[in-house]
């Protein structure tokens, strides 16, 4: 614990701090450019010096400079005010002076800075250099001439995203950052590097002159485009959200977001549900929502109802769904729309157990039937650490994918999972801390959840402070439903063989609806995508920016999103749905008010009520582990059109037919 | 030159290059550069193979050798590095060319101690000969780029041609060696001056006289 003095206060700081850390430990900014916590220090922007004795009679850049016993720091002398302005000065040399109309106008750490620490004029009369625009896909857009080369997008690309498409070439003055050979960057946690971004060269191309940022509302939400969680927040302004941006939060995501999270919001304003529809003579017809409730009491379903939640249920629907169902006398619940039927007796045997957070700490990995990478991309990024940054071995059972660190594929056969080879079982025996992940495909295999809880127990993955059993699932809303009890043991199969006469989906678009077709068919949902093709009634419901819930992602965490702007048209919040329903159908569902059908919920399931971890208590269940020998299916085919929402995005298509398909859009671009 | 250089169009140059390969007697010569490098450490021979690559392009194409980008995704992917790595290492250093060149690579100095003792006569040479800076002549034999300094400043001006350099030249001494490589000849590389042998002062030492002769030790006398 060395012991130095920042501006006359003397503090101690932990071993191996840099000089920057302690400036700020001792409650002094430190203005910067390259320097980023979570990306290895580059030390080039030079907007960091501070004035360190002792040491050379010149200020140093505090960023890459440890600290020392006895180190006497001053961030307030007449040296390093001339040293920053000097920095500043060379730094908007070759700046252009556009700010009004560039969109990181308002959250630039230029201007913010050169206010700051700036000399307020200009000494400098030549030309300024311009750079062209590169192209870096459908999410990054460039306007390099502001580029001031900290290089944060580079080291982004290399060290979290592990897409090694980014770098500076040339030398210099020419010295440019642009993608290899101007190709999109194949990745998809790129929009990221328009946050790193200090400046407005990399900015983001569908919010391109959108809104300034003082104009938009700001409401903290949970992202549901997958069972990660990502914590955001999310930009509105009027009725429209604009954007969305990750927060921090080291448990979850870091500070990083999915492209899908960050861009996925285009589709909440087109292909909306704004009216209720009832079939008639075979085709919809728009109607009131009287008509439409007269339509399902028509059904006379009595206790013959079952419902389906879609992968972006929150908790709140699928409670108020489950309180309607029960109180028709109904139990019929179920989430896993394409047919997974694992057991779910115990739910700490389908989360993973060991935290996301954590995950980044373990030594050997085993990656059974997923593609983290398009799954759960932050989990990707969590075990990419372990493995490139921390030397972790991973091995994988499934199909081969990129998973932008080394994987050595032991070959795509569920059975490996009961006989593994000999050196993977070895490695995972002898590690201090292993880990298994299975995704949802593996599960999918008849006996592969069994055999993965006896691997578990035989390589000693369970022990004290660690527990290295891990289901990743896609679906943001599988650990709330489950916990719900959206769970029968058979899966789908067992609604679609009690023939319920009314079935509710709730934002359900990937059940196989042939099997339902003596079903009166409820969509409740917020998008025209299958499940309201399929229909035969359609309630118009909120998306998840539209209203308040809690949702639980993979690891268990219970999570709670706020509203950020209202449905369009005749839409409601899926709560009050159920609740109007409940008074045609002459049922009681116990609640009249958000907060009491969530008061409910939490009665039903008290873990829901506590935000963070829930605790599922470690009890396998004694599972067949006989797995086939068989295939690990897919069950992502299109990382960036997995739901309903994202399929009615421009950007997610093209991010799609771009990245995904090869379509040649640069040219467009222009 | 704020902008990248131009590359020639992609299409073209992976249809000629994409199937580069080393020949027997380079792969050879790149599994012994490896092998300079710790296991593991591989990417540190990323520049002698691109040199060797260069080389080896030239010697297909009967010039100094250029990098198309599919032979520098051939260096990558052999040494395991993402391409972006390797295409920085070309894009950050001259001597590699990113657009094809002539047969002969002059690369004229132009920094002051060369211009200072004539470095405009040795450009006018080369540009009376045909040549325009950063251009390939039309018979594809010479290739003219300025350059900054090469640490040969006793011998100013001087430019060098592919491996050689030819130094104390003037407008004539230029035109000969120009003329000589346009005939197919091997000038005489090194110093111009016939006074002198290589970086030696003309007519004989200045100082440190004495040394000449014996191992003379002056510092008595400072």
């Amino acid at each position: 614990m060395p012991k130095v003095t920042v501006d006359g206060v003397e503090l101690d700081v932990p071993q191996g701090a840099t000089v920057l850390q302690a400036c700020e430990l001792a409650g002094k900014e430190i203005p910067r450019f390259c320097y980023h916590e979570r990306l290895s220090i580059a030390g080039n922007c030079r907007m960091c010096l501070v004035e360190v004795s002792p040491g050379p009679p010149k200020p140093q850049a505090s960023c890459a400079l440890p600290t020392a016993e006895g180190q006497v720091i001053k961030t307030d002398s007449p040296m390093v005010k001339k040293a920053r302005e000097g920095v500043m000065e060379f730094l908007l040399i070759n700046h252009p002076l556009d700010c009004p109309i560039c969109d990181q106008g308002g959250e630039c750490d230029l201007q913010d800075q050169s206010v700051a620490y700036g000399r307020g004029a200009t000494r400098y009369d030549e030309n300024k250099r311009a750079v062209t625009e590169k192209y870096m896909g459908p999410i990054v857009k460039t306007v390099m001439t502001r580029c001031i080369q900290c290089t944060r997008c580079v080291r982004f690309a290399e060290e979290v995203a592990g897409v090694e498409d980014i770098g500076a070439i040339g030398r210099g003055e020419n010295m440019q950052i642009t993608s290899y050979l101007e190709r999109a960057v194949a990745s998809e946690l790129s929009g990221n590097v328009i946050d790193l971004c200090p400046v407005g060269a990399l900015t983001s191309k569908p919010y391109a002159f959108e809104a300034r940022p003082w104009e938009l509302t700001k409401t903290l939400g949970i992202d549901m485009m997958d069972a990660v969680g990502t914590n955001v927040r999310i930009d509105a302004r009027g009725r429209q959200v604009l954007r969305v941006l990750p927060r921090v939060n080291d448990d979850v995501n870091e500070e990083w977001a999915s492209d899908k999270t960050r861009h996925h919001v285009d589709g909440l304003i087109r292909r909306r549900l704004d009216q209720p529809y009832v079939r008639k003579d075979g085709a919809l017809q728009p109607a009131t929502w009287a008509e439409a409730f007269e339509a399902i009491k028509a059904a006379n379903a009595g206790a013959s109802v079952a419902a389906i939640a879609g992968d972006m249920a929150d908790c709140e629907t699928m409670f108020a769904a489950k309180a309607l169902v029960n109180a028709l006398g109904g139990n019929l619940l179920e989430g896993r729309q394409t047919g997974l039927d694992y057991d779910v007796t115990s739910l700490s045997a389908v989360n993973f157990n060991t935290t996301i957070a954590e995950a980044e700490n373990a030594d050997v990995i085993l990656l059974v039937g997923t593609n983290l990478r398009w799954e759960a991309p932050l989990i990707n990024t969590r075990v990419r650490k372990a493995a490139w940054k921390k030397g972790a071995k991973v091995f994988g059972i499934g199909a081969e994918t990129d998973l932008t660190y080394k994987v050595e594929w032991l070959g795509n056969d569920a059975s490996l999972v009961a006989k593994l080879p000999k050196a993977a079982l070895d490695a995972l025996k002898g590690a201090e801390r292993p880990m298994l992940i299975f995704g949802g495909g593996a599960l999918s295999v008849p006996g592969v959840h069994g055999a993965a809880l006896d691997l578990a127990k035989s390589v000693g993955a369970i022990k004290d402070g660690w527990n290295g059993f891990n289901v990743v699932h896609f679906s943001a809303a599988r650990m709330g439903s489950l916990m719900l009890g959206y769970g029968l043991p058979g899966g789908i199969r067992d609604v679609v063989a009690a023939k319920p006469k009314l079935a509710f989906f709730l934002g359900a678009d990937e059940v196989d609806f042939t099997n339902f077709a003596d079903t009166l068919k409820v969509y409740v949902g917020h998008h025209g995508d299958k499940g309201a093709h399929a229909a035969d009634v359609i309630l118009p419901a909120a998306a998840w920016t539209e209203k308040d819930f809690t949702t639980v992602n993979t690891e268990g965490r219970v999570q709670r999103s706020d509203k950020a702007v209202f449905a369009p048209g005749d839409a409601r919040e899926d709560w009050s749905i159920f609740r109007a329903l409940a008074d045609t159908l002459g049922v009681s569902v116990g609640f009249d008010s958000f907060d009491a059908c969530r008061a409910a919920m939490v009665a039903v399931v008290p873990a829901l009520g506590v935000e963070g971890l829930a605790d599922y208590g470690w009890a396998p269940p004694k599972l067949p582990a006989k797995p086939d020998a068989r295939e690990i299916p897919s069950p992502i085919k299109d990382f960036y059109l997995t739901n309903a929402i994202c399929r009615a995005s421009p950007t997610m298509n093209r991010c799609s037919e771009e990245i995904l398909h090869g379509a040649d859009y640069a040219e467009a671009a222009e | 030159m704020a902008d990248a250089p131009q590359i020639p169009d992609e299409t073209e140059v992976r249809a000629r290059w994409g199937a580069f390969a080393w020949t027997a007697e380079n792969a050879e010569k790149a599994k012994s550069i490896i092998a300079r490098y710790p296991a593991g450490r591989q990417r540190s021979a990323v520049m002698p193979l691109l040199d060797l690559a260069q080389r080896q392009v030239g010697a297909e194409t009967q010039t100094q050798g250029w990098l198309p980008v599919p032979v520098i995704e051939y260096v990558a992917a052999q040494l395991d590095m993402p391409y972006m790595r390797a295409y920085e290492v070309v894009t950050f250093y001259t001597m590699y060319n990113l657009v094809p060149v002539g047969r002969y690579h002059v690369q004229v100095c132009g920094t002051t101690p060369c211009l200072l003792r004539g470095s405009d006569d040795v450009m006018a040479a080369c540009k009376n000969r045909g040549m325009t800076k950063g251009k390939t002549t039309p018979d594809g034999l010479f290739t003219l780029t300025e350059v900054e300094c090469m640490g040969t400043c006793t011998n100013a001006p001087m430019v060098q041609i592919n491996d050689d350099n030819f130094e104390d030249l003037d407008y004539d001494s230029m035109t000969r060696i120009l003329e000589a490589l346009a005939a197919g000849e091997q000038p005489k590389t090194g110093t111009q001056n016939p006074k002198r042998l290589t970086s030696d002062p003309e007519g004989g030492p200045t100082s440190l006289k004495d040394m000449v002769s014996a191992n003379h030790d002056y510092r008595k006398e400072w």
